[in-house]
Protein backbone atom coordinates (compact mmCIF):
# COMPACT_ATOMS: atom_id res chain seq x y z
CA UNK A 1 0.00 0.00 0.00
CA UNK A 2 1.45 3.35 -1.14
CA UNK A 3 1.71 5.80 1.27
CA UNK A 4 2.29 8.66 -1.27
CA UNK A 5 -0.57 11.25 -2.36
CA UNK A 6 0.38 11.44 -6.24
CA UNK A 7 1.61 9.57 -8.76
CA UNK A 8 3.02 9.98 -12.07
CA UNK A 9 0.73 11.62 -14.86
CA UNK A 10 -1.18 13.18 -11.92
CA UNK A 11 -2.03 17.10 -12.20
CA UNK A 12 -0.66 19.25 -9.30
CA UNK A 13 -0.59 22.72 -8.30
CA UNK A 14 2.29 24.06 -6.25
CA UNK A 15 1.22 25.85 -3.04
CA UNK A 16 2.40 29.21 -2.31
CA UNK A 17 2.76 28.04 2.22
CA UNK A 18 3.58 31.29 4.10
CA UNK A 19 6.75 29.12 5.46
CA UNK A 20 9.86 30.79 6.55
CA UNK A 21 13.31 29.91 6.76
CA UNK A 22 14.92 27.03 4.53
CA UNK A 23 12.73 26.32 2.12
CA UNK A 24 13.36 23.91 -1.00
CA UNK A 25 10.67 25.65 -2.97
CA UNK A 26 11.48 28.94 -5.06
CA UNK A 27 8.74 31.53 -5.62
CA UNK A 28 8.54 31.70 -8.68
CA UNK A 29 7.20 28.04 -9.23
CA UNK A 30 4.74 28.55 -6.59
CA UNK A 31 0.79 28.21 -7.52
CA UNK A 32 2.26 26.84 -11.18
CA UNK A 33 0.39 24.00 -12.43
CA UNK A 34 2.63 21.50 -13.16
CA UNK A 35 2.40 17.54 -14.15
CA UNK A 36 4.14 14.43 -11.94
CA UNK A 37 7.10 12.19 -13.37
CA UNK A 38 8.13 10.51 -10.64
CA UNK A 39 7.95 10.18 -7.11
CA UNK A 40 11.55 10.23 -5.75
CA UNK A 41 11.26 9.07 -2.27
CA UNK A 42 11.11 9.90 0.93
CA UNK A 43 13.71 12.11 2.45
CA UNK A 44 14.02 13.85 5.88
CA UNK A 45 12.44 17.73 5.55
CA UNK A 46 15.33 20.05 4.45
CA UNK A 47 13.10 22.29 6.39
CA UNK A 48 13.63 20.82 9.77
CA UNK A 49 17.33 19.41 8.99
CA UNK A 50 18.43 23.20 8.21
CA UNK A 51 17.49 24.12 12.53
CA UNK A 52 18.88 20.71 13.74
CA UNK A 53 15.16 18.60 13.71
CA UNK A 54 16.81 15.44 12.20
CA UNK A 55 14.13 12.69 13.60
CA UNK A 56 11.94 13.06 10.92
CA UNK A 57 9.21 13.05 9.87
CA UNK A 58 10.19 11.94 6.52
CA UNK A 59 8.67 13.39 3.43
CA UNK A 60 7.69 12.22 -0.08
CA UNK A 61 8.95 14.09 -2.78
CA UNK A 62 8.08 14.11 -6.15
CA UNK A 63 9.47 15.63 -9.55
CA UNK A 64 7.30 17.76 -11.54
CA UNK A 65 7.74 18.96 -15.35
CA UNK A 66 5.59 22.21 -15.97
CA UNK A 67 5.39 23.81 -19.43
CA UNK A 68 7.98 26.68 -19.31
CA UNK A 69 5.27 29.79 -21.55
CA UNK A 70 2.95 28.70 -18.43
CA UNK A 71 5.46 29.64 -15.73
CA UNK A 72 6.66 32.92 -17.61
CA UNK A 73 3.53 34.57 -19.44
CA UNK A 74 6.64 36.54 -21.45
CA UNK A 75 8.42 33.48 -22.41
CA UNK A 76 10.70 33.56 -25.44
CA UNK A 77 11.44 29.82 -26.94
CA UNK A 78 9.63 26.55 -28.21
CA UNK A 79 6.06 26.16 -26.72
CA UNK A 80 7.74 22.43 -25.92
CA UNK A 81 10.29 23.84 -23.33
CA UNK A 82 9.95 22.36 -19.87
CA UNK A 83 11.05 23.21 -17.14
CA UNK A 84 11.74 20.16 -13.77
CA UNK A 85 11.80 20.85 -10.08
CA UNK A 86 11.36 19.02 -7.08
CA UNK A 87 8.06 19.65 -5.00
CA UNK A 88 7.48 17.56 -1.39
CA UNK A 89 4.54 16.55 -1.36
CA UNK A 90 3.44 18.95 1.56
CA UNK A 91 3.65 22.13 -1.20
CA UNK A 92 1.06 19.78 -3.91
CA UNK A 93 -2.31 19.92 -4.18
CA UNK A 94 -4.14 18.01 -7.27
CA UNK A 95 -5.17 20.43 -9.99
CA UNK B 1 38.24 39.41 12.46
CA UNK B 2 37.24 42.99 11.24
CA UNK B 3 34.11 43.01 10.48
CA UNK B 4 33.64 46.05 7.25
CA UNK B 5 30.68 44.98 5.21
CA UNK B 6 28.16 48.05 4.48
CA UNK B 7 25.28 47.70 6.35
CA UNK B 8 22.82 50.01 8.16
CA UNK B 9 21.56 48.23 11.16
CA UNK B 10 22.65 47.48 14.81
CA UNK B 11 23.78 43.95 15.37
CA UNK B 12 22.84 41.27 16.94
CA UNK B 13 20.07 41.27 13.55
CA UNK B 14 18.99 37.87 12.38
CA UNK B 15 19.70 38.03 8.82
CA UNK B 16 17.79 34.69 7.74
CA UNK B 17 14.69 35.25 9.78
CA UNK B 18 14.14 39.21 9.17
CA UNK B 19 12.50 38.76 6.04
CA UNK B 20 12.24 35.23 4.75
CA UNK B 21 11.31 37.10 1.25
CA UNK B 22 14.42 38.39 1.12
CA UNK B 23 17.22 37.71 -1.51
CA UNK B 24 20.04 35.44 -0.70
CA UNK B 25 23.34 37.84 -0.95
CA UNK B 26 25.18 36.44 -4.01
CA UNK B 27 28.54 34.73 -3.84
CA UNK B 28 31.35 37.50 -3.96
CA UNK B 29 28.32 40.39 -3.07
CA UNK B 30 29.76 42.44 -0.22
CA UNK B 31 26.72 41.39 1.85
CA UNK B 32 27.92 38.07 1.47
CA UNK B 33 31.14 38.98 3.93
CA UNK B 34 29.01 38.73 6.86
CA UNK B 35 28.56 34.98 6.20
CA UNK B 36 32.02 34.43 5.37
CA UNK B 37 33.02 35.74 8.95
CA UNK B 38 30.01 33.69 10.45
CA UNK B 39 31.91 30.46 8.76
CA UNK B 40 34.83 31.22 9.72
CA UNK B 41 34.11 32.23 13.57
CA UNK B 42 32.27 28.98 13.46
CA UNK B 43 35.16 26.83 12.09
CA UNK B 44 37.65 28.57 14.65
CA UNK B 45 34.82 27.72 17.86
CA UNK B 46 34.47 24.16 16.57
CA UNK B 47 38.01 23.53 16.38
CA UNK B 48 38.81 25.53 19.78
CA UNK B 49 36.06 23.41 21.86
CA UNK B 50 37.66 20.16 19.88
CA UNK B 51 34.69 18.79 18.47
CA UNK B 52 36.68 19.26 14.75
CA UNK B 53 40.12 19.14 14.48
CA UNK B 54 41.89 21.75 12.01
CA UNK B 55 43.65 18.90 9.68
CA UNK B 56 40.00 17.06 9.25
CA UNK B 57 38.58 20.66 7.93
CA UNK B 58 41.86 21.10 5.62
CA UNK B 59 41.51 17.10 4.79
CA UNK B 60 37.93 17.64 3.61
CA UNK B 61 38.72 21.16 1.57
CA UNK B 62 41.37 18.53 0.00
CA UNK B 63 39.26 16.04 -0.78
CA UNK B 64 36.59 18.54 -2.52
CA UNK B 65 39.43 19.52 -4.73
CA UNK B 66 40.75 16.34 -5.32
CA UNK B 67 37.38 15.69 -7.51
CA UNK B 68 37.89 16.43 -11.45
CA UNK B 69 35.99 16.49 -14.25
CA UNK B 70 37.35 13.15 -15.54
CA UNK B 71 35.10 10.82 -13.59
CA UNK B 72 32.12 12.42 -15.16
CA UNK B 73 33.88 11.75 -18.61
CA UNK B 74 34.10 7.76 -17.70
CA UNK B 75 30.21 7.41 -16.91
CA UNK B 76 29.86 9.04 -20.06
CA UNK B 77 31.90 7.64 -22.34
CA UNK B 78 30.84 4.03 -21.13
CA UNK B 79 27.16 4.82 -21.76
CA UNK B 80 28.06 6.02 -25.02
CA UNK B 81 29.53 2.80 -25.54
CA UNK B 82 27.49 0.21 -24.16
CA UNK B 83 23.91 0.13 -24.24
CA UNK B 84 23.42 -1.43 -21.10
CA UNK B 85 25.37 0.70 -19.23
CA UNK B 86 23.69 3.00 -20.65
CA UNK B 87 19.85 2.06 -19.25
CA UNK B 88 21.66 2.02 -15.84
CA UNK B 89 22.99 4.59 -15.76
CA UNK B 90 19.62 6.20 -16.97
CA UNK B 91 17.61 4.22 -14.40
CA UNK B 92 19.71 4.89 -11.49
CA UNK B 93 23.50 7.21 -11.78
CA UNK B 94 24.55 6.26 -8.10
CA UNK B 95 24.75 2.64 -8.85
CA UNK B 96 25.90 2.98 -12.42
CA UNK B 97 28.96 4.95 -11.14
CA UNK B 98 29.48 2.76 -8.33
CA UNK B 99 29.28 -0.11 -11.07
CA UNK B 100 32.97 1.66 -12.60
CA UNK B 101 33.49 2.34 -9.15
CA UNK B 102 33.22 5.43 -8.78
CA UNK B 103 31.57 6.58 -5.60
CA UNK B 104 29.00 9.09 -5.32
CA UNK B 105 27.98 10.23 -1.51
CA UNK B 106 25.10 12.52 -2.85
CA UNK B 107 21.74 11.08 -2.32
CA UNK B 108 21.31 9.91 -5.27
CA UNK B 109 22.08 10.88 -8.97
CA UNK B 110 19.61 11.75 -11.37
CA UNK B 111 20.76 11.38 -15.45
CA UNK B 112 18.88 13.26 -18.19
CA UNK B 113 19.41 12.61 -21.61
CA UNK B 114 20.14 14.75 -24.64
CA UNK B 115 18.77 13.49 -27.80
CA UNK B 116 18.49 15.11 -31.09
CA UNK B 117 14.61 16.23 -29.85
CA UNK B 118 15.70 17.42 -26.25
CA UNK B 119 18.63 19.26 -24.74
CA UNK B 120 18.94 19.30 -20.93
CA UNK B 121 20.65 22.14 -18.92
CA UNK B 122 21.21 22.21 -15.23
CA UNK B 123 20.79 24.70 -12.42
CA UNK B 124 19.92 25.15 -9.16
CA UNK B 125 18.11 28.59 -7.97
CA UNK B 126 18.30 28.45 -5.10
CA UNK B 127 22.04 28.37 -3.96
CA UNK B 128 24.21 25.85 -5.62
CA UNK B 129 23.76 21.83 -5.52
CA UNK B 130 25.60 20.58 -8.09
CA UNK B 131 26.93 16.42 -7.47
CA UNK B 132 30.34 17.58 -6.10
CA UNK B 133 31.74 14.20 -5.12
CA UNK B 134 31.47 13.34 -8.93
CA UNK B 135 32.31 16.86 -10.60
CA UNK B 136 34.44 18.96 -7.69
CA UNK B 137 32.82 21.89 -7.01
CA UNK B 138 31.00 24.37 -9.58
CA UNK B 139 32.04 26.61 -11.57
CA UNK B 140 31.87 30.32 -9.98
CA UNK B 141 29.14 31.26 -13.18
CA UNK B 142 26.99 28.26 -11.82
CA UNK B 143 26.74 29.59 -8.34
CA UNK B 144 26.36 33.24 -9.60
CA UNK B 145 22.94 34.97 -9.29
CA UNK B 146 22.83 35.91 -13.05
CA UNK B 147 23.21 32.17 -14.06
CA UNK B 148 20.69 30.98 -11.50
CA UNK B 149 18.15 33.61 -12.34
CA UNK B 150 18.44 33.67 -15.71
CA UNK B 151 18.39 30.30 -17.20
CA UNK B 152 14.91 29.11 -15.87
CA UNK B 153 13.75 32.29 -17.21
CA UNK B 154 15.43 32.34 -20.36
CA UNK B 155 17.59 29.66 -21.14
CA UNK B 156 17.70 29.36 -24.84
CA UNK B 157 19.20 33.26 -24.64
CA UNK B 158 21.90 32.05 -22.06
CA UNK B 159 23.05 29.24 -24.10
CA UNK B 160 23.53 31.70 -26.80
CA UNK B 161 25.68 33.35 -24.85
CA UNK B 162 27.78 30.15 -24.11
CA UNK B 163 27.85 29.38 -28.03
CA UNK B 164 24.86 27.22 -27.81
CA UNK B 165 22.18 27.86 -29.84
CA UNK B 166 19.51 25.40 -29.66
CA UNK B 167 17.33 25.02 -32.77
CA UNK B 168 13.54 26.05 -32.19
CA UNK B 169 12.40 22.25 -32.95
CA UNK B 170 14.30 21.16 -30.01
CA UNK B 171 12.89 21.06 -26.61
CA UNK B 172 14.88 22.84 -23.96
CA UNK B 173 14.57 21.58 -20.50
CA UNK B 174 15.70 23.39 -17.59
CA UNK B 175 16.31 21.15 -14.85
CA UNK B 176 16.09 22.95 -11.49
CA UNK B 177 18.68 21.34 -8.66
CA UNK B 178 16.15 22.58 -6.02
CA UNK B 179 15.91 20.15 -3.59
CA UNK B 180 17.76 16.33 -2.97
CA UNK B 181 18.25 15.24 -6.48
CA UNK B 182 21.37 15.81 -8.14
CA UNK B 183 21.72 15.90 -11.97
CA UNK B 184 24.45 14.93 -14.68
CA UNK B 185 23.27 15.54 -18.61
CA UNK B 186 24.26 12.27 -20.92
CA UNK B 187 24.80 14.26 -24.08
CA UNK B 188 24.75 12.88 -27.02
CA UNK B 189 27.81 11.18 -28.75
CA UNK B 190 29.19 13.70 -31.12
CA UNK B 191 29.54 12.91 -34.76
CA UNK B 192 32.59 11.58 -36.26
CA UNK B 193 33.67 9.54 -32.91
CA UNK B 194 32.96 6.36 -34.15
CA UNK B 195 36.70 5.44 -34.19
CA UNK B 196 37.70 6.38 -31.02
CA UNK B 197 38.55 4.93 -27.79
CA UNK B 198 36.32 4.74 -24.95
CA UNK B 199 39.20 7.00 -23.36
CA UNK B 200 39.33 9.09 -26.35
CA UNK B 201 35.72 9.62 -25.82
CA UNK B 202 35.82 10.29 -22.13
CA UNK B 203 38.32 13.19 -22.61
CA UNK B 204 36.03 14.80 -25.39
CA UNK B 205 33.19 15.36 -22.17
CA UNK B 206 33.71 19.11 -20.35
CA UNK B 207 32.40 20.07 -17.45
CA UNK B 208 30.27 22.45 -19.15
CA UNK B 209 28.41 19.74 -21.32
CA UNK B 210 27.14 17.51 -18.17
CA UNK B 211 25.71 21.02 -17.00
CA UNK B 212 24.58 21.06 -20.59
CA UNK B 213 25.40 24.62 -21.51
CA UNK B 214 27.01 23.40 -24.42
CA UNK B 215 27.57 20.53 -26.01
CA UNK B 216 30.69 18.06 -26.20
CA UNK B 217 32.45 18.45 -29.18
CA UNK B 218 35.34 16.73 -31.15
CA UNK B 219 37.45 19.67 -32.28
CA UNK B 220 40.42 20.67 -30.18
CA UNK B 221 38.44 24.36 -29.87
CA UNK B 222 36.02 23.59 -27.40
Amino acid sequence: MSDHRFAPGDRVRVLDLPKPGHVRTPHYIRQKLGRVTEYTGKVLNPEDLAYGRSSGPAVNGYRVVFDQSHVWPDYQGSPNDKLHIEVYEHWLEKA
Amino acid sequence: MPHDHPHDHEHGHKHDDADPHAPAPDFGDASSRWYEVASDVMRDMLIEQNVIAAREVRKQIELMESKTIQLGGKLIARAWVDPEFRKTLLKDGKAAAAALGIPVTEASLTVVEDTPQVRNVIVCTLCSCYPRSLLGQPPAWYRNKAYRSRVVREPRKVLAEFGSVVPENVELHVHDSNADLRFIVLPMRPAGTEKMSEAELAALVTRDSLIGVAPPRVSSTH
